[in-house]
C-alpha cells in the first residue's frame, strides 16, 4: 500500500466524520495556538526588556555607593555603612581612558512648585553628560549648560507630565518654580520617551548636580552612569575603578558596579527559561488533546470493526491496518497543527496592531516545539487504539463482534 | 483437472464456550482441485461458515493440516498467510461488506491499492470487471445508493480484481431477492466455466444442487461428500 492511498484513505475516513474530526482538530490547535500564544508573551517580556536596555546604550557602567553582597544574587544589598561617593570620586573616575562620558548622579524629592500648584518630584542633580548617557532627548529649550558641569544654576529641565501638571498648556520655558522654596528657571522639557527602567522620566525634574548638593545639603551621589570609549573594556575599567575608589576610601572598594551587558544577558537568560516554562505548561493542553484523540480512537476502532474485518479477508496485514489509523490520526493533528498555528500567529499579529508598544513576538523555537510536540503526542496517543484495530479477529470482526 | 489446490488434514477448530470446548469442525479432511464448483450445506451453526473461514485463512485450524499448493500454511505468519490470502482468495459475504463511504469503484479496487498498485492500472482493471458483470454505471454510486444485487456484484468485482484462484461465498445469496439471487449465482457459475475454483455455502437447495460437487455438514463433519460432476455434465 503507497503512502498516496493510505493518505486518501484516511482521509476519506475523516472526511466521513466532519464533526468527530473538527472537534479533535480543534482540541489540538488550541493547544498549539495556546503554546504559541503564551510563548510570545515571554518572548516579548524579554524583548521589551532588551529594547529598554539598548535605549539607554550598552557600553554603560553604573556605579553606586556600597558593596554588593557576593552571596545576594544579583540583587544589589547594600553593606551597613558605606562611605558616600562624592562628586570628586566621580571626578576621578571619569579620568580613567576608557571612559568616555560620566555622569554622576545625586537624587531626593523635592516639593516643585508654581504659582499656587505644586507636587513632590523625584530630583535628580546631574551635570550635562546625563543627557548623552541615559539618552534623554529635549523636546523644548535646551539641556543643562556646560557650566553646570561645575557651577551651581538655578536652573532645571521638568519631565514631559510634570511640565503639563504644573503649566498645562502654557509655556514653561522661562518661567521660575520653586523647589523646596529655592527659585529655578525652566530652561528645558524632555521629550516624551516613557518608562526606562523603572523610572518614569516623565516626571522627573533635573537640576545641576551643586545645586542639588545645596538643595539636599548633601554632596553623597546616588549613581555614577559610565559610558564606556569601545565594546569589551568593561571588566578593565571595573578593576581600574576599584583601584582608585579603595585609593581614595581607606583600603576600601565600598562599591557595586552593574554592567549593562551582564544585567541584560541575565535578564534575558532568566526570561528565556519563563518562557520556556509557560510553553511547558501550555503543552499540557496538548496532552489532553492527545487523551481525547486516544479516546475518539477506540470509539472509532470499536465502530469500524468490521471495515478492519473486511480488509483482514481482502489480505491486509495487522501491520497494515495499524499504519491505517496511524495515518489517520497523523493527518488529524497535522492538520489541527497547521490550524493552530495560524490561529495562533493571527492572535499575536492582531494583538501587536491593538497593543504596539509590547513587543509580542512568537519565539523561532515554539512553532516547532509545538507542533512535534503535538505530532508525537498524537501518534503516541493513537498507537495503542491503533494497534487494537490491527489485533482485531476478522472472523469476528466481520461477524460484528 | 486434477490440480490439488486445497488440502485440509485432520483439521479441528474448538471454541471455549464456558467449561466445555465446543468442537466446530470435527477431523476435516476435504481436497480440493482446481476448477472445481461446490456447494456447503448444513443445519445452522453446522460449521459452514468455519470451514469456508478455514480455508480462506482466516481462521487458523487448532490441530491438523492445510496445504494450499503443497505447502503448509498452518505453520506460517500473520503475515505471510494475509499475503497468500490477497494472491489467491476471493471472499464474497452474505451481507456485502461494503465500506460506506467509498464508491462502488473504489470498495472494488480496496484489494489493489493494498498491492500498491497505482490508480490508472487499478482503474482500468475495476472498469473491465464491472463491464464483466454488468455495472459500469454504478462506479461512483455510493453503496447506499445501490440495490442488492448490485452491492453484491461490487463485492464479486472486489473478490475478483486479485485474479484469485478461489472464490469463497458466504450465502452470497442470503440477503437477495429470488430474481436477482439467481443472477449472483449464474455471474458466479460463469466465472467458475472461466476457471475459477467456487465455494458457496447455502441454505438453498436450489442453489445447492447446482453445484457439481456438494458437501453437507453437521456438527462440524463432513456428513457427505456428493460428486456430480459427470451427471451435471451429461445433463448439460
Ligand atoms: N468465536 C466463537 N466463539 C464461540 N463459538 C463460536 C465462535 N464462532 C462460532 N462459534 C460456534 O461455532 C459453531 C459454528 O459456527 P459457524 O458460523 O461455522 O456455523 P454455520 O454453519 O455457518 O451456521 P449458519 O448457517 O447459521 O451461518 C456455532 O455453533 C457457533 O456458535
Ligand atoms: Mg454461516
Amino acid at each position: 500500500m503507497n503512502w498516496l492511498d493510505s493518505s486518501s484513505y484516511s482521509w476519506q475516513a475523516l472526511a466521513r466524520h466532519k464533526v468527530r474530526t473538527l472537534l479533535l482538530l480543534l482540541a489540538v490547535a488550541i493547544g498549539v495556538a495556546s503554546v504559541l500564544i503564551l510563548t510570545s508573551l515571554g518572548e516579548g517580556a524579554k524583548r521589551f526588556i532588551e529594547q529598554e536596555f539598548n535605549a539607554l546604550g550598552n557600553q554603560v557602567l553604573i556605579i553606586l555607593p556600597g558593596k554588593k553582597e557576593t552571596t545576594g544574587g544579583s540583587v544589589p544589598i547594600y553593606g551597613t555603612s558605606p562611605r558616600d561617593l562624592t562628586i570628586e570620586d566621580a571626578n576621578a573616575i571619569a579620568k580613567i581612558s576608557t571612559v568616555k562620558i560620566m555622569a554622576p548622579i545625586i537624587a531626593g524629592t523635592t516639593l516643585v512648585s508654581y504659582q499656587s500648584k505644586s507636587r513632590e518630584v523625584i530630583t535628580l542633580g546631574s551635570t550635562q553628560a546625563i543627557f548623552p548617557v541615559r539618552k534623554l532627548t529635549i523636546g523644548q529649550g535646551k539641556a543643562l549648560p556646560k557650566s553646570s558641569d561645575n557651577f551651581s544654576s538655578p536652573v532645571c529641565v521638568l519631565g514631559a507630565k510634570i511640565k503639563q501638571e504644573l503649566f498645562g498648556n502654557n509655556v514653561a520655558i522661562g518661567e521660575w518654580v520653586r523647589f523646596s522654596g529655592q527659585r529655578f528657571r525652566v530652561i528645558g522639557i524632555l521629550a516624551e520617551r516613557g518608562e526606562s527602567m523603572g523610572l518614569d522620566l516623565r516626571e522627573m525634574a533635573i537640576i545641576p548636580i551643586r545645586s542639588a548638593e545645596s538643595l539636599f545639603n548633601s554632596p553623597s551621589l546616588f549613581r555614577i552612569l559610565l559610558e564606556l570609549n569601545q565594546t569589551g573594556s568593561e571588566i578593565y575599567t571595573e578593576e581600574k575603578i576599584r583601584q582608585i575608589i579603595a585609593k581614595r576610601h581607606d583600603g576600601e572598594d565600598d562599591i557595586s558596579i552593574l554592567s549593562q551587558n551582564a544585567l541584560m544577558s541575565s535578564f534575558s537568560n532568566i526570561l528565556t527559561l519563563v518562557t520556556a516554562s509557560i510553553g511547558a505548561i501550555a503543552a499540557i493542553s496538548l496532552v489532553v488533546a492527545g487523551f481525547l484523540i486516544m479516546n475518539v480512537s477506540y470509539v472509532s476502532v470499536s465502530r469500524r470493526r468490521e471495515e478492519i474485518g473486511l480488509l483482514k479477508a481482502i489480505g491486509a496485514t495487522a501491520k497494515e491496518v495499524r499504519q491505517l489509523f496511524l495515518i489517520e490520526s497523523f493527518m488529524l493533528v497535522s492538520l489541527g497543527v497547521i490550524a493552530g498555528t495560524v490561529f495562533g500567529y493571527g492572535v499575536v499579529t492582531l494583538a501587536s496592531y491593538f497593543w504596539p508598544d509590547f513587543p509580542l513576538a512568537i519565539p523561532w523555537w515554539s512553532p516547532i516545539a509545538s507542533s512535534s510536540v503535538a505530532l508525537a503526542i498524537g501518534l503516541l496517543f493513537s498507537w495503542l487504539p491503533a494497534s487494537y484495530a490491527a489485533r482485531q479477529d476478522p472472523v469476528l470482526a466481520l461477524r460484528g463482534y | 483437472m486434477t490440480d490439488l489446490i486445497v488440502s485440509l488434514k485432520e483439521v479441528n477448530k474448538t471454541y471455549q464456550v464456558g467449561e466445555q470446548g465446543l468442537c466446530v469442525l470435527n477431523k476435516v479432511s476435504l481436497n480440493i482441485n482446481k476448477g472445481e464448483y461446490i456447494s456447503i450445506m448444513g443445519p445452522s451453526g453446522s460449521g459452514k461458515s468455519t470451514l469456508l473461514n478455514m480455508i480462506g485463512l482466516l481462521d487458523r485450524p487448532d490441530t491438523g493440516q492445510y496445504l494450499l499448493h503443497n505447502s503448509s500454511t498452518t505453520d506460517k505468519t500473520e503475515e505471510y498467510r494475509a499475503e497468500l490470502r490477497k494472491k489467491h482468495i476471493g471472499f464474497i459475504f452474505q451481507n456485502f461488506h461494503l465500506i460506506p463511504r467509498l464508491t462502488a469503484l473504489e470498495n472494488a479496487e480496496l484489494p489493489l491499492v493494498l498491492t500498491g498498485l497505482p490508480r490508472k492500472e487499478r482503474r482500468k482493471i475495476v472498469k473491465t470487471i464491472f463491464s464483466q458483470l454488468g455495472i459500469e454505471n454504478r462506479s461512483d454510486h455510493l453503496p447506499k445508493q445501490l440495490s442488492g444485487g448490485q452491492l453484491q456484484r461490487v463485492a464479486i468485482a472486489r473478490a475478483l480484481v486479485m485474479n484469485p484462484e478461489i472464490l469463497l461465498a458466504d450465502e452470497p445469496t442470503g440477503n437477495l431477492d429470488q430474481a436477482s439471487g439467481k443472477e449472483v449465482i449464474e455471474l458466479l457459475e460463469s466465472l467458475n466455466k472461466q476457471g475459477i475454483t467456487l465455494l458457496i455455502v447455502t441454505h438453498d437447495k436450489a442453489i445447492g444442487q447446482r453445484a457439481h460437487r456438494q458437501l453437507s455438514m453437521i456438527d462440524g463433519k463432513i456428513s457427505q461428500d456428493k460428486d456430480n460432476h459427470q451427471i451435471n455434465r451429461a445433463t448439460q
